[in-house]
């Protein structure tokens, strides 16, 4: 009977607490979500003489069959294939490190985490420098050093098979952080008790890595590498301060193509198409996790 | 002995992962031309010169000052009018009952997935619509409400004990009084890992901002250090001055409130 009259009282009020966040996100998320859908089937080009028209799949196929935003397509799963490995196992090493270092834990977290709270494009121009051409560049003098001299120096940035590269190096060197804290509440969480036993059984560290912590981290594995990939997709403000997408397209990504074509070129409905395509990525990975996550509920 | 070997190489890898930090902090304090001749060397980490000659040279070749101010009242009006509006609906969708309210959360939880990249450019058309280009309200007002910071206010609201409402409902106080004075401070782990993941996110802008302002009156600090960058004449020790001064207040208020950053990072892994 309480529950009847509460109910009714606060049928109004529930809405009313949420109205201001959903109208925000009417506003300015399903909105412009739905235009994105809208206007990548038109012919929507601003300054174009010709009248706006329904132009159906015409600007998919069109973005399809771009050698641009293909190989934008490519160089963002390059990235994404590089550096979600790369940067979890470094993340990895560097949480079961930090995990063993007791006191000082704290100290050594704050230090690996402090490249997360310099903004993207900060870490871009400093980047640039350190991987400035010529013997002079802090890149390519510990390069030099370290192969004792073999080493022979070059310049990241402009050369089409190391831009990329820099790029990724740069992305993983500033978001290792997130994801060390974030497997380092992991392995904390782990119950003790699963080592001790394993201990009394005999199992070695090795054996105790692979069959107590990666099992137990799984999900949470799982988790930062999705997250790390959907950036990938996402992947912009470095290219655009570091390398406008060159040289010769091998640094270029869906996002600097899209807004490419639609503020430079002013090509509102390819350029529209395109973050389409973006999100259709974006939803293919969410579902990926979805289940893998569920297939684990099953087992466990 | 094992344990200290492992302290010192810890040390070592860090030393080594910061040397871009080191860099940037002892560049900023030396001579334009050390800075690039030095980068190949160690003396790039070693301020044998040390003036804040670069610092007086961005001051007097940028307006600094209005930077940070813009990228301070951006990023503080997201997070404090996030607090607000995605805690309110939080609780909502936790605790009361309402027509339609769960169709509206499973909207919501689906808004969640939709990055800025994917609407960016519509986005632009329609803020351009409203006359929005080249002010404050267009940084600030379409991400204070967020799905994700919802979800996060909503799955900590629903572990808090219902009996904090109910005292509260037996001494006849309302929603919003019983929200603010009995729910909102019992949730602060929440409100602190929601404002640090804004705070996070919203202080980086990067592309929204470059899409949708033209001048230095409403300019952020991570666009205008990419601008700054590009202003000949090209001079590092004064890009590092600038990016010193744009991330040092930032270090500081990381160090003091570290147990919630951390925390507020871990609350994303939760989801899931």
């Amino acid at each position: 009977m309480a529950t009847g009259t509460c109910s009714k009282r606060s049928l109004p009020t529930g809405l009313l607490l949420s109205a201001p966040a959903l109208l925000g996100l009417l506003l300015f998320v399903a909105v412009p979500f739905t235009l994105a859908f809208l206007l990548s089937f038109t012919n929507l080009r601003l300054g174009s003489p010709l009248p706006l028209e329904w132009v159906g799949w015409e600007q998919y196929r069109r973005i399809f069959s771009d050698p641009a935003f293909l190989r934008a397509i490519a160089n963002n799963s390059l990235f994404a294939l590089f550096v979600v490995p790369l940067q979890t196992t470094a993340a990895l090493v560097l949480a079961l490190l930090l995990n063993r270092a007791l006191g000082a834990v704290k100290l050594f977290r704050t230090l690996f985490f402090l490249p997360v709270v310099f903004p993207l494009s900060l870490v871009a121009i400093v980047w640039m420098l350190i991987l400035a051409p010529g013997p002079n560049g802090m890149m390519n003098a510990a390069m030099e050093s370290l192969s004792l001299g073999a080493w022979e120096s070059r310049d990241f940035l402009r050369d089409p098979d190391w831009a990329l590269p820099a790029i990724m190096l740069t992305s993983i060197w500033q978001g290792v952080g997130f994801q060390m804290v974030i497997l380092l509440a992991g392995l904390q969480a782990i119950p003790r008790e699963l080592y001790e036993s394993a201990a009394i059984d005999g199992a070695g560290r090795g054996r105790q890595f692979l069959h107590i912590t990666l099992p137990q981290l799984r999900n949470t594995l799982i988790f930062v590498m999705l997250v790390t990939t959907m950036l990938a997709f996402r992947l912009f403000d470095q290219v655009q301060i570091m390398t406008q997408g060159g040289p010769l397209r091998a640094t270029t990504t869906v996002m600097f193509e899209a807004v490419q074509a639609a503020f430079t070129r002013q090509q509102v409905a390819k350029g529209a198409a395109m973050t389409v395509a973006l999100f259709g990525i974006v939803l293919i990975i969410t579902w990926i996790q979805r289940r893998i996550t569920r297939e684990d509920r099953e087992i466990a | 002995m094992k344990r200290v070997l492992g302290g010192i190489s810890l040390l070592l890898v860090s030393l080594i992962y910061l040397a871009p930090v080191l860099f940037m902090f002892i560049g900023s304090l030396k001579p334009d031309a050390d800075v690039l001749v030095q980068a190949g060397s160690w003396r790039a980490l070693w301020p044998d010169t040390a003036s804040l000659e670069n610092y007086r040279n961005v001051i007097a070749r940028v307006p600094f000052g209005r930077y940070l101010f813009n990228s301070l009242f951006i990023t503080v009006a997201i997070v404090a009018g996030g607090l607000l509006v995605n805690s309110l609906a939080g609780y909502a969708f936790s605790r009361l009952q309402f027509r339609g309210r769960n169709l509206l959360f499973a909207v919501v939880l689906a808004l969640m997935i939709i990055p800025l990249e994917a609407i960016a450019v519509p986005l632009f058309y329609q803020v351009t619509l409203f006359g929005w280009r080249d002010t404050y309200i267009v940084q600030i007002i379409p991400f204070i409400a967020n799905a994700f910071s919802i979800y996060l206010f909503y799955t900590y609201f629903l572990g808090l004990p219902k009996e904090l409402e109910e005292s509260a409902r037996i001494d006849g106080a309302g929603v919003l009084h019983t929200f603010f004075l009995i729910i909102a401070p019992n949730a602060l782990p929440a409100f602190a890992s929601v404002a640090i993941l804004t705070f996070l996110t919203q202080w980086g802008a990067f592309l929204w901002p470059l899409m949708v302002t033209s001048g230095d009156a409403v300019r952020p600090l991570p666009l205008a250090i990419a601008t700054f960058h590009s202003l000949p004449p090209l001079q590092w020790g004064d890009i590092f001055a600038f990016g010193v001064m744009m991330v040092a207040p930032v270090i500081l208020v990381f160090i003091v409130f570290q147990r919630w950053f951390v925390r507020g990072v871990v609350a994303t892994g939760i989801k899931g």
